[in-house]
Formats: C-alpha cells, sequence, structure tokens
C-alpha cells in the first residue's frame, strides 16, 4: 500500500480537506491572502495529480481504487479509465486559470468563495471517477450544492432570482434522477456500473420496458444537466447572471451531464445490452441536433456578450451529444477531442466577456457600439482565436474536432442532417462572433467616456491561458487524437472493464446486492414465499 | 381486494401528482411545498424498489425472508441531501424575496400597481 494506490482518490479528497482547511482559515479580509495561497496551492496540486491520473491511464491500465477495500457490486468503487482521467485533467485545466482569474478580486464580492470552489472540485472530480450510479447521484449533489451558493456569488437582484430558479429546477431533476436510479435498482438489483452493463442484457422481455423506462427519466436528468433541448432555456439565463469566473468554471459543468450520458446510455445502454440495446439512440442524436440549431439561433439572437457565449456552450453540447449519439468509436472519439476544447474555449470567453465588459465604459457587456477598449489588440486577437476555434476554423482544434466527427458520421444514415448542422452551425457561430467582435472592437464611439486602464496582468494571464491550451490542443493533435481514439474503444470494451471492476468473478455475473432472488418468470415460484405480501414482481 | 402494491403505489402517485402541481406555481412558497412533497414520493418509492416485505428480517441472517438493505440505506442519502438543499432553498428564496421585492418566479412586483396612486 503506497502512495500510487491511493491516486484515484486523491482529486476528491484534496478539494474535500482543503475546503475544510479554508472554512477553518475562514474569509475575513485579513485571512484572505492566506485562503488564496491554499486555494491556488491545492488546485496545482490537483492539477498534478489529474496529469499522474492521465499517465497512468495513458498505458490501457483501467485502474479500481475500492473504498474500504469492499468487493466490487457490493462496495463503491473508483474506475480511472482514460475517458474519466482526460475528464479530471479537463477539469483541473478550468480550474488553476478561473481560480487565478477569482483570485484578482471577485473572491472578494461574496463569502466562502475558495471553500466553494473547492466543493465544486470535489463534486466535478468524483462524479467522473466513481464507478457507482448512486455515487454518482451524491457526487452530482455536492458538485449542484456548491453550485449554488458560486451561482448567486456577489448576490444582486438577478442573481438570486435566477439563482432560485436555477435550484427549484435542480430540485426537481435531482428527483428524478433517484426514480430513474431505482428503477435500475429494482430490475436489476445492482448500482454498479460494471455491474450493471453485466446485467441490462439479462433483464427479459415485459420488465425491459421498465428499465429502458428508468434509462429515458435518466436521460430526461443528464439531457437537463448538459442542456439538451427542450431543457436547455435555464443555462443561457444561469450563466449570463452568474459572475465570470463562475460562468467559466460553470462551463465544465454541462460535461458532467455529457459524461452521464455517455456512462449510462453509451456503455451500459449501449449496443450489447440485449433487448434494451442502444434505448435511446433514436432520439439522442435529433435532440442534439436541434440543440446545436437552438443554440446557434440563440447566438445570433443575443444582445449581451455573455448570453451570446453561454448560448454557444449549448450549441456545442448539441455537437458533442450528437458525436455521443452516432454510437461508434470514431465518432466518439471526435466528441472527447471537441468536448476539451470547447470547455476551455467557452471558459476563456466567458473570462474575455468580463474583460471586455469592464474596459468600455457605461455598455458593458451589451452589443451596442460603445467607447473602445483600452487593449483592442490583446482582447480582440484573444476573442478572434476563440471564435475561429469555436466555428471551427482551419488550424485551430475545434476544426479538428469537427472534420472527426465529420468523417465519422459519413456513413450513418443521418449523414446529411449532421454535416449540414454541423458546417452551418460552425458558419453561423462565426457570424454572430464576428458581429459581436466588430461591435466591441470596430464600431466605437470615441466621445464616450471609457476607461483608459487596462486589466490586471493576472486576469490577462489567466484569460490568455486558456485560450492558449485551447490553440496547444491543435499543436498537438495527434498525440491527443490517439489519445482519444483509445479512450473511445475503451470505453466500447465492455468486457475489459467488467473484469477490471470484478475480478472476484472474472468479468462474469455473481448473485446481486439483493438479499433475496426475484424469482424468473419461467422458473416455479420459490417454495416459501407465504410472508411476501406477493409472489414478486411480474 | 386491494394490495398493499396498489395502496402504495397510488399513494406515490397522488402525492407526486400534488407535488407537481404545486411546482408549476409562480410563487416560491407553494413551489417549495411541491418539492418537498415530490422527494417524499421519491423516497417512498425508492424504498418500494426494495419490494414490499411483511415478517421479514431487516438485514441479513439465517432466515427464508429478509428486506433488502440497500434502498433503505439509499433513503436515508437521498432524506439528508433533500433535506439540507430545502434548507437552503427556502434560505435563497428568502432572500431573493427580500432583494426583489417579489418572489413571483416572472419578477412580477407583489401587487398590482394601481393608477390611481393609493398605496
Amino acid at each position: 500500500m503506497n502512495f500510487a494506490d491511493q491516486l484515484p482518490v486523491l482529486p476528491v479528497l484534496l478539494p474535500l480537506f482543503t475546503a475544510v482547511l479554508l472554512l477553518l482559515i475562514g474569509d475575513a479580509d485579513a485571512q484572505r491572502p492566506w485562503a488564496r495561497r491554499v486555494a491556488l496551492a491545492s488546485v496545482l496540486l490537483g492539477a498534478v495529480f489529474a496529469f499522474r491520473l492521465v499517465e497512468q491511464a495513458a498505458t490501457g491500465a483501467l485502474t479500481v481504487y475500492r473504498m474500504g477495500e469492499w468487493p466490487a457490486p457490493f462496495g463503491i468503487v473508483l474506475v480511472v479509465d482514460r475517458l474519466a482521467a482526460l475528464m479530471v485533467a479537463l477539469t483541473a485545466a478550468v480550474a488553476v486559470p478561473v481560480l487565478v482569474y477569482a483570485t484578482g478580486g471577485w473572491d472578494a464580492h461574496g463569502r466562502h468563495f475558495h471553500a466553494l470552489f473547492q466543493f465544486q472540485l470535489m463534486g466535478l472530480n468524483g462524479a467522473f471517477l466513481t464507478g457507482d450510479l448512486f455515487n454518482l447521484f451524491v457526487f452530482f449533489e455536492v458538485l449542484l450544492i456548491a453550485s449554488y451558493v458560486l451561482m448567486t456569488h456577489g448576490l444582486g437582484r438577478d442573481r438570486l432570482r435566477i439563482g432560485t430558479q436555477y435550484v427549484v429546477l435542480n430540485l426537481a431533476a435531482s428527483a428524478l434522477f433517484l426514480i430513474g436510479v431505482a428503477l435500475l435498482y429494482a430490475l436489476t438489483g445492482t448500482l454498479n456500473m460494471a455491474d450493471l452493463a453485466l446485467r441490462v442484457p439479462m433483464v427479459a422481455a415485459p420488465e425491459a420496458a421498465l428499465l429502458q423506462a428508468g434509462a429515458l427519466v435518466l436521460l430526461v436528468v443528464f439531457g437537463f444537466k448538459a442542456a439538451l433541448v427542450p431543457l436547455a432555456m435555464w443555462l443561457p439565463n444561469t450563466y449570463a447572471a452568474a459572475s465570470a469566473p463562475v460562468a467559466a468554471l460553470f462551463a465544465i459543468m454541462t460535461k458532467v451531464g455529457v459524461y452521464a450520458i455517455w456512462r449510462v446510455h453509451g456503455v451500459i445502454f449501449g449496443a450489447d445490452a440485449g433487448v434494451s440495446a442502444l434505448t435511446v439512440q433514436p432520439l439522442l442524436l435529433p435532440i442534439a441536433l436541434a440543440t446545436s440549431v437552438m443554440g446557434v439561433v440563440g447566438a445570433l439572437a443575443s444582445h449581451t456578450l455573455p448570453r451570446l457565449i453561454a448560448w454557444l456552450t449549448v450549441a456545442s453540447v448539441g455537437t458533442i451529444v450528437a458525436a455521443i449519439g452516432l454510437f461508434g468509436a470514431a465518432a466518439w472519439s471526435a466528441a472527447m477531442y471537441y468536448l476539451v476544447n470547447s470547455t476551455l474555449v467557452i471558459a476563456g470567453l466567458f473570462l474575455l466577456s468580463e474583460l471586455v465588459a469592464s474596459q468600455r465604459g457605461p455598455m458593458a457587456d451589451r452589443l451596442e457600439p460603445c467607447s473602445p477598449v483600452a487593449q483592442p489588440l490583446l482582447l480582440g486577437l484573444m476573442l478572434l482565436l476563440a471564435a475561429a476555434s469555436n466555428a471551427g476554423l482551419p488550424p485551430l482544434p475545434g476544426f479538428i474536432g469537427k472534420l472527426m466527427l465529420l468523417q465519422a458520421s459519413s456513413t450513418h444514415p443521418w449523414a446529411v442532417a449532421v454535416w449540414v448542422v454541423v458546417l452551418t452551425g460552425g458558419f453561423l457561430t462565426l457570424v454572430g462572433l464576428a458581429r459581436a467582435g466588430s461591435i466591441l472592437f470596430w464600431s466605437v464611439r470615441p466621445e464616450v467616456q471609457g476607461t483608459r486602464a487596462g486589466s490586471s496582468p493576472r486576469l490577462l494571464a489567466a484569460t490568455v491561458s486558456l485560450i492558449a491550451m485551447s490553440v496547444l490542443l491543435s499543436v498537438w493533435a495527434a498525440p491527443i487524437q490517439r489519445y482519444t481514439a483509445a479512450a473511445a474503444a475503451q470505453l466500447m470494451d465492455r468486457d475489459a472493464y467488467a473484469r477490471a471492476v470484478l475480478p472476484e468473478m472474472g468479468g462474469a455475473q455473481a448473485d446481486t446486492v439483493r438479499p433475496y432472488r426475484i424469482p424468473q418468470p419461467p422458473a416455479p415460484p420459490p417454495a416459501q414465499p407465504p410472508t411476501h405480501v406477493t409472489p414478486g414482481p411480474r | 381486494m386491494l394490495s398493499m402494491e396498489v395502496l402504495v403505489a397510488s399513494g406515490i402517485g397522488f402525492v407526486t401528482a400534488t407535488g407537481i402541481y404545486l411546482l408549476l406555481r409562480g410563487r416560491t412558497f407553494p413551489v417549495v411545498l411541491g418539492l418537498s412533497l415530490i422527494g417524499y414520493a421519491v423516497n417512498v418509492f425508492i424504498f418500494a424498489m426494495g419490494r414490499l416485505w411483511t415478517n421479514a428480517a431487516p438485514i441479513l441472517d439465517r432466515g427464508p425472508n429478509v428486506a433488502d438493505p440497500l434502498p433503505q440505506a439509499l433513503v436515508l442519502t437521498a432524506i439528508v441531501i433533500g433535506f439540507a438543499t430545502t434548507g437552503f432553498i427556502i434560505e435563497l428564496a428568502l432572500r431573493s424575496r427580500h432583494d426583489n421585492g417579489t418572489d413571483h418566479v416572472d419578477g412580477k412586483p407583489e401587487k398590482p400597481e394601481r393608477p390611481g396612486g393609493e398605496r
């Protein structure tokens, strides 16, 4: 038992203990420098752990960490495969610049920003690493509760009003999540994802309908978190009302929903799931394409820069989920590549939008002519790079991701729809961002009194580093593409996953977690069920 | 004769329907009540997913009849989380009501302003 064995649980424990320490330090003005140092040191250490995890996962090893050494279907496991490690690393890559940005002043606008930020990271990392469906719910709640408070960070009327709506919607979604999870448990007797993948194919015809209903309930929940049409309307209001660093951190929160769709509907209800195979396939692609279209239309109709970026978040989620909905290794690889890029770019854009707004005098982030910004070259260049990457212009990573998606979809029956939506969407994104950019930087009214001062180097560095990371994705496209291709192949290999998580049973299914047996329809009823109210579920 | 399953299922259905009705109101207080009711219904639902038993041991022993302890553990977690989030939403709604002067979902004013100017 050495340090490296504990690596999978560290991305969860480190933010937890840091948050507790930060609560002990307190958030009075006198203590803030210390809180900032501790929080920054913690996210940097977290980034080191995350990249060690990627390194470990890149070898193809499936690391299974059993909580309290309980064997798999009975205890909770954390599973590090390539996809999970990639998502944890992406969380760290977004968290470090966003925290640096927040220490530039936003953390002083409300209470306990740093502790909540750490709790949010704990929830995100836990959701990406867990191998248990109910544990996923718990980590969802952890990250949501932190996000409720972060959303209202800085207070103000709009944040409180929209924050209340955001919390109500998420609580309703959590109730649905529990219903979905309970249905899955009732029919399979397990909540371990590897075990579920083995048991879902065994559920025969009459019960399979109920099982598929459970899967669809979960699709509603994850679709809500990911902001898929028709459950996307909450996102633009929420993200536009949140403070800039919080909105930038939230860029990864929609991806938790995407990730959960991947794990549950892509793998557990994937191609090998017997009667319930590909339950969501007829729905997922049309919904995703509609999301993409709506995101782009919303972006074109936006009056403020943050709303425009929030709608682009919706559009990018649509593109990623469309790739997942194609249900193929190449498409999934494209989805991962595009997901990493779009998260970084959108986080960068949210930070950038505040920098631009702070330099524009009275109009701030509204897309109307106003005074010139103090640093037009730097901010304009960043917006240009981010816009081109988001729209998918070569040689930026958005282009590579979309190209991979188009290639992967070329033999699919929906290929024409995918091509039309992705290409038109890219073009309209470019139009929307070009319109925003030309209003912000070119149609200036010099007579309006603006600010002369540029933004502080700390804020600029945080924003530049997010955009630069996105550009680096293009520079290192080949190794990253190899990684995502391998990750997609690993995700599709359900047998290897089951063997790693359930080693005692050699990957086969043993008894369920349930202490009793559900009589199967053809089997005769058990000899002594008189105390059971009914002879079991039909 | 009505079985226990029918009673429990229709009870869950009725409470959920009530909760959804309240959830669709425009003001915060009924919405919070609706969320609580849905939470209760969901908790009973999870509990029922371990099947309904009578005269069964609550935890594994040698006898043939054992109730499923796992949904009970899940319900416990769900109750704790639901309780905490309900407390939070009430606090947030109060703060929002205080700052905005209204708790209507569309931000409508408390009372329609009268043209006459009284009050």
